[in-house]
């Protein structure tokens, strides 16, 4: 009896650490295969234990070539995403303007419409228009689909801040260009960064609208892809397993640091 | 993906809609839209009517494609094609609630139960997006595989004949068959029903759990008539945000499925990229776009959440 109230009442606890095991089961199995030795092309079964793919993670051909292209097709994506998807935010929170609605569903398509259809009717542009597919076709449409995840992401910063703040820096006769520079964008900060996080992530990662709008171009996602068909290197694994650990440290950092400036502020 | 960015005010603010219209620059508002609002008319909706009269041309790749309002193209996908179809809908409905009841219980561990953990288990749950969703989807085939020890637990326990009587699995294998696509769905699109769940469910005043309990509301009453009632917002956005990627979704059939488990996005897939039949293929997406469309609008209309962006 007693063990059953103990286990009613932690169902939730325990559901919800199952689910978190789920989410997190592919990870471990991802890290571990990276210290394989596979017998075979494809690395799904375990052989036994060896360092050789972390010594020499760029060994593959084309693969550290892959990685660095997704690297710079995020950055350039970022980059643009963040400043056009910002200007929308700012002028959908702060001024009034003609087809208000238009403009919110232009936003929020994009976000509610499978990859695929965005990605192949890209595709038939890009044909019709005969452009060539490569470099520039991917970082389009990267932009395109990065663009609502940061518009939401500044526009709920943006709003609720508190616009005294801005009419307190005029009051001080601050003009319209440093209230911006030194009032608005430090506040706005926050949100701007979690936006362009964002865009880096969904970029990085895409594989559905990059694999019909890169020709032959290989981005990593469209190498893994292949590799699936051809073979899978462990140094796939080494990759996967280095660049969660790196976004773990990163965010651990962050809190370090966020919690020593509140401990200092207190 | 809505809510998940949508923070909670960080301070009382009051609402900025009650501004007085700027006296300079009426212009403004209207040259910081330009620029990115022209790339998604040209990049997103031109594209979409780019589409609409690739899906009524005929002709052939050598000669040229011409539009001659073939409206036949569709009746054709429809009749090739519904399998695939209905299929998607059944996967990705399914897909959908699974997350719902496995991350309903762990987005409200983290907003009520957690305590100190409570990032901790955030940036698990986010992490794993750092590492490429086709390298994790590729670690269900260790984890599925036929010798591995979750498909050898599941013989033992006979769970896999009844599902392999319900036809969902075949023989003792797990890979390339529904059951396997459908886990691999689940699990590439859990997070994104976990944190708009989560972004609701931490909104709720925790008084009103008290409330519940001091009018004599057993716990389980408190979560039906209080907590979920007002989570339906992240309920909404959740389903949506898992049911619309995952409908289209190809990735998990490929790799994880068989050819008898090919979804619409599998045809679209193939029809473009291999076959390079542009009709059927502009048709199929077209077909798939307006269904989702329909369902997105339905569904926001009924339960009452518009302000989804």
């Amino acid at each position: 009896m007693g063990l059953l109230r103990w286990f009613k009442r932690r169902l939730v606890v325990i559901a919800g650490l199952l689910t978190l095991g789920y989410l997190l089961l592919p990870n471990i199995v991802v890290t571990v295969f990276s210290f394989n030795n596979p017998k075979g092309r494809f690395n799904y079964e375990w052989q036994r234990f060896s360092t050789d793919a972390w010594t020499d993670p760029c060994g593959v051909a084309d693969l550290c070539g892959s990685l660095s292209l997704s690297l710079q097709i995020a950055a350039w994506a970022t980059l643009g995403a963040t400043v056009l998807g910002t200007m929308i935010a700012f002028a959908l929170v702060r001024y009034r303007f003609r087809a208000r609605g238009a403009v919110n569903s232009l936003i929020f398509l994009p976000m509610a419409m499978p990859e695929v259809v965005m990605a192949a009717s890209l595709l038939t542009l890009f044909l019709n228009l005969g452009a060539q597919l490569g470099f520039w076709t991917i970082l389009i449409a990267h932009i395109m689909f990065c663009l609502s995840f940061v518009v939401t992401a500044v526009k709920a910063r943006v709003m609720s801040m508190d616009p005294r703040l801005e009419q307190a820096a005029q009051d001080l006769y601050a003009g319209p260009l440093q209230t911006f520079l030194r009032v608005t964008l430090p506040i706005a900060a926050p949100g701007i960064a979690a936006g362009a996080l964002l865009a880096f992530a969904l970029s990085f990662d895409d594989f559905i609208i990059t694999n019909f709008n890169a020709g032959s171009t290989v981005t990593f996602p469209m190498f893994v892809w292949g590799s699936a068909q051809r073979g899978t290197p462990v140094q796939i694994n080494v990759i996967g397993t280095a660049m969660f650990l790196i976004a773990v440290l990163f965010v651990l950092a962050g809190m370090v640091i966020s919690n020593r400036r509140n401990r200092q502020k207190a | 993906m809505a809510t998940v960015t949508d923070a909670p005010p960080l301070a009382p603010a009051p609402a900025p809609k009650e501004r007085p219209p700027r006296k300079r620059g009426r212009l403004t508002p209207y040259w910081l839209l330009l620029p990115g609002i022209l790339w998604l008319v040209v990049f997103f909706a031109l594209p979409m009517v780019y589409q609409a009269s690739t899906s009524v041309q005929t002709g052939s790749l050598e000669d040229g494609y011409k539009v001659t309002w073939h409206f036949a193209t569709y009746w054709d996908a429809v009749a090739d094609y519904w399998p695939q179809f209905l299929r998607s809908i059944a996967y990705a409905g399914t897909a959908t609630i699974l997350c719902l009841l496995l991350g309903y219980p762990l987005a409200y561990l983290i907003a009520f139960r957690a305590g100190r953990w409570r990032n901790l288990i955030l940036i698990l749950v986010i992490a794993p997006f750092f590492t490429s969703f086709l390298i994790r989807t590729l670690a269900w085939k260790t984890i599925l595989a036929d010798s591995g020890p979750v498909v050898g637990a599941l013989n033992t326990l006979h769970v896999l004949d009844v599902t392999s009587w319900l036809g969902v699995t075949a023989g003792d294998r797990v890979l390339a068959t529904p059951l396997a696509v459908v886990c691999g769905l689940t699990y590439n699109f859990l997070p994104f029903m976990i944190l708009p769940l989560y972004t609701s469910l931490e909104r709720i005043d925790g008084r009103l759990h008290e409330a519940a309990g001091d009018l004599y509301a057993r716990p389980f009453t408190t979560f039906r008539k209080v907590t979920f009632p007002l989570s339906m917002p992240g309920v909404v956005s959740g389903t949506l945000l898992t049911f619309i990627p995952a409908s289209g979704d190809y990735v998990n059939a490929d790799l994880l499925g068989s050819t008898d488990t090919r979804m619409v996005g599998n045809v679209i897939q193939t029809q473009f990229l291999r076959i390079l039949d542009y009709p059927t293929a502009a048709a199929l997406s077209f077909i798939l776009m307006a269904g989702i469309l329909a369902v997105v609008t339905l569904y926001i209309r009924k339960s009452g959440t518009e302000d989804l962006v």
